[in-house]
């Protein structure tokens, strides 16, 4: 018994030390929220084309086939160094990338768009960030693979990597049947 | 005495914590702006992740606290409010999380931790205490004593 109460500190701190240390060590980004929305079906939205424009983007547009769907906006930095990834993933992958323009103004996207180039297949307009927050983002970008039933499979809330369409994106879309 | 209660309502009036909520997001109804204030402080921030969604000044949290005040404004009821958000941003989103495996260590630890150093200085005290206290001399000790004298 008296043994134990000196050995007991120990054990904790040990404990305390492997639990604080794993996510250190696995480089677990602690900013990054889990998503319930996994495995759910999207949310049902409607969204405006840009002015000028043909097609919006709504929940009917993502059925039928595998499809990545990306949050951007012009005022949002890391977008920027996201936008040539995106640029050669619509050139690999033959998927749609749909975009979802997050609390933009049509003309700044635009510019956006002419400046950093459009690999999106449509674009809906999130003016007061309505469906974003249906879609259970915070921020932007934020990246979703969407199965050909519709339903959400994939969330990144960070800007897209070489790296991560190599080891993520390319073999998800593979496994979901992407032709 | 007046002086003193008013000097301790300004105090405590100062050190409440910081809203960010600008007077044109509020709810023109009172009632239900409090209500809204209520629901937004169970919201975690998803942006800044330690404040919550009433005190943050993130361009993003301003559009949850404009769906909360929409919401409560159509009548739904604070729950309902929580549920929709707990939907789309899971356990994080609750500042009062759910009990369950997940968070078994999060809402034990703190009572688990209390009753164990309880334990532990109840037990330290109660041995100093008994090393303080005076034990009467043995029968043995006693006849040795009084063959000195």
């Amino acid at each position: 018994m008296r043994r134990l109460i000196f050995i007991l500190p120990i054990l904790v701190f040990v404990g305390l030390v492997a639990y604080f240390a794993t996510p250190l060590l696995n480089q677990t980004d602690p900013t990054l929220i889990p998503s319930p929305l996994i495995d759910k079906p999207v949310p049902t939205f409607d969204l405006p084309p840009l002015p000028g424009h043909q097609k919006g983007l709504n929940s009917a547009d993502l059925k039928g086939q595998v499809q990545i769907v990306n949050i951007f906006a012009s005022w949002c930095i890391p977008c920027r160094a996201e936008a040539p990834v995106l640029m050669g993933l619509a050139k690999t992958a033959h998927v749609p990338i749909r975009g979802i323009n997050q609390k933009d103004k049509p003309e700044d996207a635009e510019a956006y768009l002419r400046e950093l180039g459009d690999p999106y297949t449509s674009i809906g307009m999130d003016a007061d960030r309505r469906v974003s927050i249906d879609w259970g983002a915070y921020g932007a970008p934020e990246t979703f693979i969407v199965d050909a039933e519709g339903r959400i499979r994939f969330k990144q809330a960070a800007p897209l990597t070489q790296a991560d369409v190599r080891d993520t994106i390319l073999p998800l879309l593979a496994k979901l049947g992407a032709k | 005495m007046r002086r003193f209660l008013l000097t301790l309502l300004t105090c405590v009036g100062l050190a409440a914590p910081a809203l960010a909520v600008n007077p044109d997001e509020m709810l023109k109804d009172p009632a239900q702006e409090t209500r809204a204030e209520a629901i937004g402080r169970q919201l975690r921030c998803p942006v800044c992740k330690t404040e919550s969604i009433e005190e943050s000044d993130a361009d993003f949290t301003k559009d949850l606290r404009r769906v909360v005040r929409e919401q409560v404004a159509a009548g739904k009821t604070n729950q309902q409010v929580l549920d929709f958000m707990h939907e789309r941003y899971g356990d994080f989103i609750l500042l009062r999380p759910p009990f369950k495996p997940a968070t078994w260590v999060l809402w034990l630890a703190p009572p688990a931790l209390l009753i164990l150093g309880g334990a532990l200085a109840f037990s330290v005290m109660r041995r100093r205490k008994g090393a303080d206290e005076t034990v009467p001399l043995t029968a043995a000790e006693k006849t040795e004593l009084e063959a000195l004298k």
